[in-house]
C-alpha cells in the first residue's frame, strides 16, 4: 500500500543492519518466484515455440523455437480478434449495469427508514455465493426454448416468446449471469464503505437541509469513490477473465462457437486441440492486455476520484 | 470405449456421454484446469524434444510388475479386480485421471513429463495425435499373435502403415433408434433408405408440428463423421508420409447437403444433442428418431428411462440398398506407452483384457461395451436384450449382423482439430440456414491449414 510506510512511527535508523529483512521477505519473494514469475516466464518460453512435425509415415512431432510465429497466428486469427470485441462488448454491457445495481442496492440498504435491511443484504448477495458454473446451469434450463418456464409464463399471457439464445441476444444472456452473480458482492463492499462514513456528516447535510437523494448524490457517492473505484477495476478485470458462463452454455446451443471470448480460445487450443504454444501466446496478449487496461482505468479514475495525480 | 460410458456430469439429472473430442468436454475440464497445469508436469515438459520411440526392453512377461492404467472404461475397476487375483504379482491399477479428449492431453502431457502410465486407454480417433506425439509403443509383434481374433475393418482402426500400436477393445456400429409407438400411431414406416428417411420426416412435421423425426447436431463430431464413413467417405488417406485430406469429398458433401436442406426447410431439427432439451426431447415424443451407435440403447436409458420398451432398434437408412453399409461413432482401444518399462507385462494385460473370453464377458456385463473381438460378440453377457428394449430380444443379434457391414476409417493426427472446428463450422451455418455443403468445403480447408501449419505433407 502507498503511503501506509508514512502513517508507521519512524523507529531509530539502523544502518546495515543484519540479515533480518531479507530473512523476514523471503517467504514472500520465494512464493511470488515460484507461483508467479517462473510459469509466466515458463508461459513466454513455450509461447516462442511449436510442436511441428517430422520424419516419414504418420510422422513424429518435435518441439521447436518457431520465434514469434504463434503471436502472428493469435493476432491475424478472426476467431480470437472478434472474441475480444465480443468480450469488450460483454463488459460495456456488465460493468455499468453491475456497478449500477449494485450502488443503487447499497445506497438504498443505507437509508435511514429502511426496513428488512438484513434479509435484503442476503438475498441480494446470495447469488455471488452460487457458482460461476452452477449459475450458467441455471441460467441455462431458462434460456432454452423447449425448457424454459419463462418462455412458457410469457406465451400464456399472448406475447411472443422471446429467444433468449438467438444471435442477437445470446451476448446479454450472457451478460445477465455475470451480472446477476456480481451484484451481490459489489454491493456488500460498497455498502459497507457506506457504514464506514461517519453519521455526522449526514446531520450536517440534514441541517443544511438536504434530502436523502441529495445526501445520497452529493455526499455518499464522492466519499465512497474510492471503493467504486476498486468495484470497477475488479469488475474490469472480471469481464477480461469471462469464461465459465459462456463455456457451460456453448454446448448447449447453435449461438456460442468455441472461440466466443479469449479464454475459450485458448482453452480450446490448450485442452482440445493440445497446442499449447498457441494457447499460450493468446494467454501472453491477453494477460498484456489487462494490464494495460487495468492500469490506464486505474490511473484515469484515481485522478477522477481523489482529484490528485498520484 | 464407447460414449456410453463416458459421464461428464455436466447435468447432475443423469449421466450422459460426452463427445469424443467434441464440444461438450467443456465443462469436465474447467474443473481440471488446475490439475492439468501443475508446476512440475509443465516443466517436465521441457524435455519433451527427446520423443524418440525407445526399443522395449526385453521383459519376462511372467515378471513381477505393477502397472498404472488410464482409463474411463465404466466398472473397469471389476475386471482388473479378476486380472489382480490371478496374477497378484502383476498388479494393475486404474487411475481414472480424465475422459475424451482431455485424457488425451494428459496423456500428452504425461508422457512429455516422463511420468505416463504403462497402459492407456485410446479412442480410435485419438490414436494418430498419440502416435504423432511419440506417446503409444508400436505392438506390431503382440498383433501377429492376436490378429485374428479382429475382423479386417476393425484391425484397421488400429494400424497405419503395416504397424499396430493398439489392440482394439470395443467397437461402435452406428444405428437407428426409432419410437415404434409413436411410428405405429402416425402410421409411419421405417426408413430403409435416406430418401424414406426425408419422406417420413416430412409425414412427421404434417402429422405434428411439433414433432420431428430426428435432428442434426453440430455438437457431435463424431456422429458426421460416422454419418459421412457410411455413405462412403474416406477422409484421410496416409500415403507414405503424404496426407490427402479430402472431408469435402463427393460422400460428405451428398450427405451433407441432404441434411443440411432437411434442417434449413425445417423438416428436421438443427438442435444440438446432449441437453437438457435434447433429454426432453427425447423421452416426451418430440424427437421420434436417433441415428446413433450400439452403445445408444445405455444412454436412452440415461436420458429417457420412462420411455422403456418403446424404442426399436434398426440399421441406418441406406444410400444404395444393394451394399448396405454403417460408420463407426466411438470405440477405443488399448495402448502401452512408449516410456513403460514393464512393457512384456503390459503386453500381457492388454491381450487378456482384450482377448480373453473372461474379460470380455466382464467387460461386456459390467462396462456395457460392445467388443471388438470377434469371438467376444457372441459372449454370453450379449444374449440378453439392452434394458431399455425389452421388446427386441435380438437387439445384439442385429447389431452383429449391422457390425458386419461397417466400412473401415482412417484416422488423421488433427482429429481434435477437425472436431473443433467441425462444431463452430456447422453450428454457424445451422443458425444461418446456410449450404451445408459449403460448411464441409470450410472445414475441409481449416483442417488442412491446420495440418500444414504443423509440418505434415499434405497432397
Amino acid at each position: 500500500m502507498p503511503g501506509a510506510s508514512s502513517t508507521v512511527a519512524p523507529r531509530r535508523p539502523r544502518r546495515g543492519g543484519g540479515p533480518t529483512p531479507y530473512v523476514l521477505v523471503a517467504p514472500a519473494v520465494v512464493l511470488l518466484v515460484l507461483f508467479l514469475l517462473v510459469p509466466i516466464g515458463y508461459t513466454v518460453w513455450l509461447s516462442l515455440r511449436a510442436s511441428r512435425v517430422t520424419g516419414g509415415g504418420l510422422g513424429l512431432r518435435v518441439e521447436q523455437f518457431v520465434g514469434l510465429e504463434n503471436y502472428v497466428g493469435v493476432l491475424t486469427d478472426d476467431g480470437y480478434l472478434q472474441g475480444v470485441l465480443r468480450m469488450l462488448g460483454y463488459g460495456a454491457i456488465v460493468v455499468p449495469t453491475m456497478l449500477g445495481l449494485a450502488l443503487l442496492f447499497a445506497l438504498l440498504l443505507d437509508t435511514p427508514r429502511i426496513r428488512f435491511g438484513a434479509a435484503s443484504r442476503i438475498g441480494i448477495f446470495l447469488p455471488y455465493a452460487v457458482p460461476g458454473v452452477i449459475a450458467s446451469l441455471l441460467w441455462g434450463f431458462l434460456y432454452l426454448p423447449n425448457v424454459s418456464p419463462i418462455r412458457d409464463a410469457v406465451t400464456a399471457v399472448g406475447l411472443p416468446a422471446p429467444d433468449f439464445l438467438a444471435p442477437g441476444s445470446v451476448l446479454f444472456s450472457v451478460a445477465n449471469i455475470g451480472v446477476w452473480g456480481g451484484v451481490g458482492f459489489n454491493m456488500i463492499v460498497l455498502y459497507t464503505a457506506l457504514r464506514g462514513i461517519p453519521r455526522e456528516m449526514y446531520d450536517a447535510a440534514r441541517i443544511d437541509g438536504a434530502s436523502e437523494v441529495q445526501i445520497a448524490l452529493r455526499v455518499k457517492i464522492p466519499l465512497i469513490a474510492p471503493a467504486l473505484v476498486m468495484t470497477g477495476v475488479f469488475s474490469i478485470i472480471a469481464t477480461l477473465q469471462v469464461f465459465s458462463e459462456p463455456a457451460t452454455l456453448q454446448p448447449l446451443t447453435d449461438a456460442i462457437p468455441s472461440s466466443w471470448v479469449p479464454l475459450m480460445t485458448i482453452y480450446r487450443d490448450a485442452f482440445v486441440n493440445n497446442d499449447i504454444h498457441t494457447a499460450a501466446a493468446a494467454s501472453v496478449v491477453l494477460a498484456l492486455g489487462t494490464l494495460v487496461v487495468s492500469l490506464g482505468v486505474l490511473s484515469f479514475l484515481q485522478k477522477r476520484a481523489f482529484g490528485r495525480g498520484q | 470405449m464407447s460414449r456410453l460410458t463416458t459421464g461428464p456430469g455436466r447435468f447432475p439429472t443423469n449421466s450422459l456421454p460426452a463427445a469424443t473430442f467434441g464440444r461438450r468436454g467443456l465443462l469436465k475440464g474447467i474443473a481440471g484446469i488446475g490439475a492439468a497445469a501443475t508446476l512440475p508436469a509443465l516443466l517436465g515438459a521441457c524435455d519433451s524434444g527427446s520423443d524418440e520411440n525407445v526399443a522395449p526392453p526385453k521383459g519376462n512377461p511372467d515378471d513381477p510388475a505393477n502397472l498404472t492404467f488410464w482409463t474411463w472404461t465404466t466398472n473397469v475397476e471389476k475386471v482388473v479386480d479378476i486380472w489382480n487375483a490371478r496374477n497378484p504379482h502383476q498388479k494393475v491399477t486404474v487411475s481414472r485421471q480424465a475422459q475424451g479428449e482431455e485424457l488425451l492431453t494428459k496423456i500428452i502431457t504425461a508422457h512429455r513429463a516422463g511420468n505416463a502410465p504403462d497402459l492407456l486407454h485410446a479412442e480410435y480417433q485419438a490414436l494418430p495425435v498419440l502416435i504423432t506425439n511419440g506417446a503409444v509403443a508400436d505392438l506390431t509383434s503382440l498383433a501377429g499373435e492376436v490378429r485374428s481374433e479382429f475382423t479386417e475393418g476393425t484391425w484397421n482402426l488400429t494400424s497405419f502403415g503395416g504397424k499396430t500400436y493398439a489392440i482394439p477393445q470395443d467397437v461402435a456400429p452406428m444405428m437407428l433408434y426409432y419410437r415404434e409407438d409413436l411410428f405405429q400411431q402416425f402410421g409411419l414406416t421405417v426408413p430403409k433408405s435416406w430418401d424414406e428417411f426425408a419422406t417420413v420426416a416430412r409425414q412427421v412435421r404434417q402429422k405434428d408440428a411439433n414433432r420431428y423425426l430426428a435432428t442434426f447436431s453440430s455438437g457431435d463430431p463424431g456422429w458426421f463423421a460416422g454419418l459421412a464413413e457410411q455413405a462412403g467417405a474416406n477422409w484421410w488417406v496416409n500415403d507414405n508420409g503424404t496426407w490427402t485430406v479430402s472431408i469435402n469429398d463427393e460422400p460428405t458433401k451428398r450427405m451433407a447437403a441432404f441434411w443440411g436442406g432437411l434442417v434449413n426447410d425445417g423438416t428436421l431439427s438443427g438442435k444440438p444433442m446432449y441437453t437438457p432439451e435434447w433429454n426432453k426431447a427425447m423421452s416426451d415424443g418430440t424427437l421420434l428418431a436417433w441415428p446413433s451407435a450400439v452403445w445408444g440403447a445405455g444412454v436412452l436409458e440415461g436420458v429417457a428411462l420412462t420411455t422403456k420398451g418403446k424404442w426399436r432398434m434398426a440399421p441406418l437408412p441406406q444410400w444404395n440398398a444393394a451394399s448396405p453399409a454403417t460408420g463407426y461413432w466411438g470405440g477405443s482401444a488399448t495402448a502401452i506407452s512408449t516410456k513403460s518399462t514393464q512393457r512384456a507385462q503390459a503386453e500381457k494385460f492388454v491381450r487378456w483384457l482384450n482377448t480373453d473370453p473372461e474379460a470380455i464377458d466382464a467387460l461386456v456385463a459390467q462396462g456395457g461395451i460392445y467388443p471388438a473381438a470377434t469371438t467376444g460378440q457372441s459372449t454370453p453377457a450379449l444374449s440378453k436384450a439392452p434394458l431399455m428394449l425389452p421388446n427386441q430380444p435380438t437387439f445384439f443379434a442385429d447389431a452383429a449382423a449391422i457390425a458386419k457391414t461397417a466400412r473401415g476409417f482412417s484416422w488423421a493426427p488433427n482429429v481434435n482439430v477437425t472436431y473443433s472446428a467441425y462444431s463452430d463450422i456447422l453450428a454457424k451455418a445451422i443458425q444461418d440456414k446456410s449450404d451445408f455443403a459449403a460448411a464441409i468445403d470450410r472445414l475441409q480447408d481449416a483442417s488442412v491449414a491446420d495440418l500444414k501449419k504443423q509440418g505434415f505433407q499434405v497432397k
